[in-house]
């Protein structure tokens, strides 16, 4: 498994803790099976399960709105999950060793298994993993602005670790418990993942703080770039959330984006510590009244640049995805063309036998 | 470093006037043993770590996002099998050089890998014939080593033959889907094989004295290549041209742009740890 040999750190574990609670109670809920039938009024049941705090299953009649929701929020959780491969991706060929080598390639192939399960829970909503490719291939839905950034040094691959999983882990753990069984169920497995990417990104800037003068120095350059990039990953103020309404009465989603930014800060500044890094931010300080840290929001008018297609990277990794798939075309054609063949030479021969 | 011997005999070297002399003659000692394991064991080292770097560069570039985990699942089982080996490698030259500092601060001159693993990726058609003819010398390879009389080689053969194994089904069922698939996956199949098809032929060369001697392996290796081919509706080129060199450390012109990328960082920081 991934290396663990630096300090141990109790918020980490403490998400993990969740995500196992969150899966124990989705066995709970199964085995308590669910009151009554759909029976005559749908909708009246549908709100009985989420006040029940059951889960809604693909079969079941849900409100188009709510479908509608978690068809947009699940695929633009896939389409992030695999051009989220490719800032690391960028590293591969160049790691320092090979066992950082073998690290990284691994953390980028869960990273396209995680989109593979996302793809796959989005379909049992009614689409296909196709549709949603061609939707985000013509720029129709959105992928994290996170992987807009460029990985301009080996460091950015501990601190993507640290705080972008990192970031990741804290949005996706509440949605371990979200309302549709079949999201829930992919973020469980999911989380579990993430926890040991976020641990050995850690690692990874660990061992470069503690370095040679210029690892220490490609480590704090490191977290200084990708410090509010990294807030902004829990999305615009909640004054300003436009979905966040809704999802919570369904309960798509749990906490609003400030609730999990703090928790995020919070769980950071320790960390850093440890390792001996500085979060850009000279406004940090904790507030004992609030029993949290005060902390510099990030720009959110260059979040909304970002989203909007005017980040480093955004043309970049679209024509990345574009040219893999415009690429492998023939490929995919080819096995299509020969799965048919060899399925109509089984058919003719079955027919023969039957003849004969 | 010294332990390295060339073995291409003696060779013409040109002289200012254009003309041609013979070479001061290099004598070598007969190779000790130790040395002489450790070239092998560096040759199939080096082939891994190779074809792991080659299959790593389609991450995130595959025809098909499955295609991408099976990729990057093959050059992980490269790469741990490199691993092993230059471990091993490391060990029988007994200077102190780790998995490291054999991947990491070897020029292209000391690399023993073949010339197959260091050509470039080209289409996907190109990438299965070279893992084709890779997986095809591999497995057989590694059954035989994993029965050898050394017991690291014979562990490391263990484990790495269940893994090629899967490596040539994946190779053998892409060769066969795009050669018998559409017209333009035949064609592109077709000048795959037609390119990669001499290199195999280093592969084989007899070598008596290694703890497997290549030049057994040649009969699996045929037969299962051209199974494959005919299955596929693939034409065995043909051609005498055998370009040879890898084991000698006499690449490609590839092989230094490849280890370049590999090596930056790493030589970059001397002396650092990662
Ligand atoms: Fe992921
Ligand atoms: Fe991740």
């Amino acid at each position: 498994m991934y290396g663990n040999d630096f300090p141990a750190d109790d918020t980490s574990s403490g998400l993990l803790g969740e995500v196992e609670a969150a899966e124990m109670a989705l066995r709970e809920a199964a085995e308590r099976g669910r009151h009554g039938a759909a029976g005559a009024d749908p909708a009246a049941y549908f709100t009985e399960v989420i006040a029940a705090d059951q889960k809604v299953e693909p079969r079941d009649w849900m409100p188009e709105s709510y479908r509608a929701t978690l068809i947009r929020q699940i695929a633009q959780h896939a389409h992030s999950e695999i051009i989220g491969m490719q800032p690391e991706g960028n590293w591969i060929t160049r790691a320092p060793s090979l066992k950082r080598k073998a690290i990284l390639l691994a953390k980028v192939q869960d990273e396209a298994g995680h989109g593979l399960y996302l793809y796959a829970a989005a379909e049992t909503l009614g689409v296909s993993r196709d549709e949603l490719v061609d939707l985000l291939l013509a720029g129709r839905q959105k992928y994290s602005s996170i992987f807009n950034y460029p990985t301009l040094s080996w460091a950015d691959m501990g601190t993507i670790g640290w705080l972008v999983d990192g970031a990741a882990i804290v949005n996706q753990v509440p949605l371990c418990r979200c309302s549709y069984g079949p999201y829930a169920r992919a973020m469980i497995r999911i989380c579990k993942e993430e926890s040991f990417h976020q641990r050995q990104g850690y690692e990874i800037l660990h061992t470069l703080a503690h370095g040679t003068p210029a690892q220490r120095e490609m480590a704090q350059d490191s977290v200084n770039r990708w410090w509010y990039p990294s807030l902004a990953m829990f999305g615009p103020p909640d004054t300003d959330s436009t979905h966040s309404a809704q999802s919570m009465a369904w309960k798509i989603k749990r906490f609003s984006n400030d609730e999990l930014r703090q928790r995020f800060v919070d769980m950071c500044v320790g960390q850093a510590e440890v390792l001996g890094l500085t979060l850009p931010d000279p406004a940090l300080c904790w507030n004992d009244e609030r029993g949290a840290y005060d902390f510099t929001q990030p720009d959110y008018a260059e979040l909304m640049r970002v989203i909007k297609g005017a980040g480093p990277c955004n043309r970049q990794r679209m024509e990345h995805r574009r040219r893999s798939h415009r690429e492998g075309a023939w490929v995919r054609s080819a096995a299509a063309a020969y799965a048919a063949k060899q399925a109509s030479k089984k058919e003719q021969a079955s027919r023969k036998e039957r003849v004969a | 470093m010294t332990a390295y011997v060339e073995q291409t005999g003696p060779r013409a070297v040109p002289t200012a006037s254009g003309t041609t002399s013979a070479a001061p003659e290099l004598t070598p000692a007969a190779p000790e043993p130790v040395t002489k394991r450790f070239e092998f064991v560096l040759g199939l080292a080096d082939d891994a770590l190779v074809a792991a770097q080659r299959l790593a560069e389609w991450c995130t570039r595959g025809p098909e996002m499955e295609e991408d985990i099976a990729l990057s699942n093959i050059a992980l089982d490269q790469l741990g099998a490199a691993r092993l080996l230059l471990t091993y490698a490391g060990e029988l030259e007994g200077a102190g050089r780790d998995e490291d500092a054999l991947a990491y601060r070897r020029d292209d001159r000391e690399f023993r890998n073949c010339l197959l693993v260091e050509l470039p990726n080209g289409d996907f058609a190109v990438t299965m014939a070279k893992l084709l003819f890779l997986a095809a010398y591999q497995v057989p390879l590694y059954t035989a080593l994993a029965g050898c009389g050394d017991e690291r080689l014979a562990a490391i053969g263990a484990k790495a033959r269940k893994e090629s194994a899967y490596h040539l089904d994946h190779a053998s069922l892409w060769v066969r889907r795009l050669g018998d698939g559409t017209d333009e996956s035949h064609r592109r199949m077709q000048a795959a094989v037609d390119e990669v098809w001499p290199y195999p032929h280093e592969l084989l060369t007899p070598d008596p004295t290694a703890p497997v001697d290549p030049a057994t392996l040649r009969a699996d290796f045929d037969s299962v290549v051209s199974s494959v081919l005919t299955e596929a509706t693939l034409t065995v080129p043909e051609t005498s041209w055998t370009p040879a060199g890898g084991r000698n450390g006499v690449h490609t012109e590839h092989l230094s742009y490849l280890l370049a990328e590999l090596q930056v960082l790493h030589r970059a920081h001397p002396g650092a740890s990662w």
